[in-house]
């Protein structure tokens, strides 16, 4: 188990960058003049992407910790 | 700890307080479309600017900044003066939104709203972890998550109220008066709930476990440094937002809103029917808040939250489609329909006259549906005939009532074994002197941010290539998954005893 929780530590870091990547990527491809609904407009995703920068660090020092062994 | 008569007493002023700021908070959600059009029509692209900031930034941000602003002055004057100041914020926001006139007769009043609905926010954030800590420092351990349960009941109840007072007001005024100043008395009521709670707060006393710090001078003089500064107190933040909040955010925001979008846009269902059957499941499940916050004193917190979260991730889907299938005309059989056609003439110009389609059909199970299709004369005269506006409400038979609501008391069921453990989780994780910071932070993240985003992530899902009815649940399910996980790999099952200092464990 103690390994499990150490390796996964990995994933979660990686988790984190994949996120923001899949964000940014989402935000582009969606903001759009010609759409009408919110995920074509550009102020939710500055804030969305806003927020969700330091959730995704706090994901990957969560993920670092964990293989660290933090939480053994 | 309190006395036996005490800790009631404690209970209900701090749940009455939290109830009427979750009923603040949700009016102005279910009134969006009438404050929309008085205070921020769409035509003009500033007060459309300002709106969509109020229905993000409010979740999004200000609810986590509350959360830190409002912990950290918990923890450094006190839980109760702190989420008195809460309830004032929220209150005097609240009745002010009821009195501002409407965009037409005074244009700052879009920048107004924004500001009393990011004060809404800002308040919110701030009060769950002050009453939550509040009780819990009262409560002795073996029946801490019983009591702090009856703090888990009111986000529901709350929403249960606000559907209640606005259906009462909407079915006693005539539509017009409703739209012109009737959305307004919800907003208005609350000031004499707001008032009545806060003479109660004021009557009670700070909470026995803070008061002994204060008095030890052992008070943190920095919770913000304490709380994400220091590393054994930041690994619990994270491991409580990424392995319980992040979860509990999403199941609770699709358990109790999804569903109520899902069957009014999706399956198109009536929105009374809606509204009431939602009402009867949410007032029928709320008992097992306090049903799993006291068998968390038994069996541990974890187990309780973690299975939760296990069965919203397996039934969400058969769940959500047989609320689907329920609702689908394609499975009744047709035995009368009805067509009228009205001619609504455009005083000046002649082909631009409106055309209304209404389409009234009665099923063999005595469902109806009603399908209104709305063209103008110039658009059909020149071939086209898809109609500019369409919309269909069905209306099922009492036949389908017990079905509908037991499907979405058990989605219910699902955010009270999530959420009914939680505030005890939290408080439990943190020392005294830094709990109010420490446990709101990631409470307010996993349900503004997390649970808030569910939406939007389900619109975004449903524009992908090869979705159906059933894809945007993948967000709260994918979610769900990553904290299971980590729920279960990294969380304990022991319920901690309350700390002055650092006390942690996990497995």
């Amino acid at each position: 188990m103690y390994v499990i929780k150490k390796y996964l530590g990995i994933i979660w870091m990686l988790l984190a960058v994949v996120t923001i990547v899949l964000l940014v990527y989402a935000a582009l491809t969606n903001i759009s003049s010609e759409g009408k609904t919110d995920i074509h407009n550009p102020l939710p995703w500055i804030i969305i992407i806003t927020i969700y920068t330091p959730i995704a660090f706090g994901l990957a020092i969560f993920g670092y910790y964990a293989f660290k062994e933090e939480y053994t | 700890m309190s006395s036996n008569k005490g800790i009631w007493k404690i209970i209900a002023a701090s749940s009455v307080g939290t109830l009427i700021e979750w009923y603040d908070f949700y009016i102005f959600g279910s009134l969006a479309i009438i404050i929309s059009e008085k205070f921020f029509p769409s035509e003009n692209p500033t007060t459309a600017f300002l709106a969509t900031l109020a229905t993000f930034a409010a979740g999004f941000i200000v609810r986590p900044f509350g959360a830190l602003f409002f912990g950290r002055l918990g923890d450094l004057i006190g839980r109760k003066h702190t989420f008195l100041l809460t309830l004032i914020i929220m209150g005097g926001g609240t009745f002010l939104i009821g009195c501002i006139p409407s965009y037409q007769s005074f244009h700052l009043a879009p920048y107004v709203i924004l500001l009393l609905r990011l004060l809404q926010g800002l308040a919110l954030g701030g009060e769950y972890g002050g009453a939550a800590t509040y009780v819990a420092e009262h409560a002795p351990a073996h029946k801490r998550g019983y009591y702090t349960s009856w703090i888990q009941t009111t986000a529901t109840l709350g929403l249960f109220i606000s559907l209640i007072v606005i259906i009462t007001i909407q079915s006693s005024l005539s539509k017009e008066a409703f739209n012109n100043w009737g959305w307004r008395l919800p907003f208005l009521l609350s000031i004499i709930l707001v008032i009545v709670s806060i003479i109660i707060r004021m009557k009670m006393s700070e909470s026995p476990l803070f008061a002994k710090l204060k008095t030890e001078g052992k008070i943190s003089k920095n919770p913000l440094k304490e709380s994400f500064g220091k590393k054994q107190n930041l690994k619990m933040v994270l491991l409580a937002l990424f392995g319980a909040t992040m979860g509990q955010g999403v199941v609770w925001y699709t358990s109790q809103f999804y569903t109520q979008t899902f069957l009014l846009k999706t399956c198109g269902l009536d929105s009374t029917q809606t509204n009431t059957w939602l009402g009867i499941a949410l007032l029928i499940a709320t008992p097992f808040f306090i049903f799993f916050g006291w068998l968390s004193d038994k069996t541990g917190r974890k187990i309780i939250m973690m299975s939760g979260l296990l069965l919203a991730i397996i039934f969400y889907r058969p769940i959500f489609s047989a609320l689907y299938d329920l609702t689908n005309i394609k499975n009744k059989q047709e035995i009368s329909s009805v067509i009228d056609v009205k001619k609504i003439i455009h005083p000046s110009i002649a082909h631009d006259s409106l055309i209304i389609k209404t389409t009234q059909v009665v099923y063999n199970d005595n469902s109806k549906m009603i399908v209104e299709e709305k063209y103008t004369e110039s658009v059909v005269k020149a071939g086209n005939n898809k109609p500019q506006e369409f919309k269909k409400i069905v209306t099922l038979s009492n036949a389908y009532k017990w079905k509908i609501i037991g499907l979405i008391f058990i989605l219910v069921l699902f955010v009270t074994m999530v959420y009914g453990p939680i505030a005890a989780f939290l408080v439990e994780l943190f020392p005294t002197k830094i709990r109010y910071t420490s446990m709101s932070l990631p409470y307010h993240i996993g349900n503004g941010v997390f649970g808030g985003l569910v939406p939007f992530t389900v619109t975004l899902i449903s524009t992908m290539p090869g979705s159906n009815y059933l894809s945007g649940l993948w967000y709260p399910i994918g979610v769900a998954i990553i904290c299971f996980i980590i729920g279960i790999l990294y969380l304990s099952n022991k319920n901690n005893e309350l700390s002055e200092e650092e006390n942690f464990s996990n497995n």
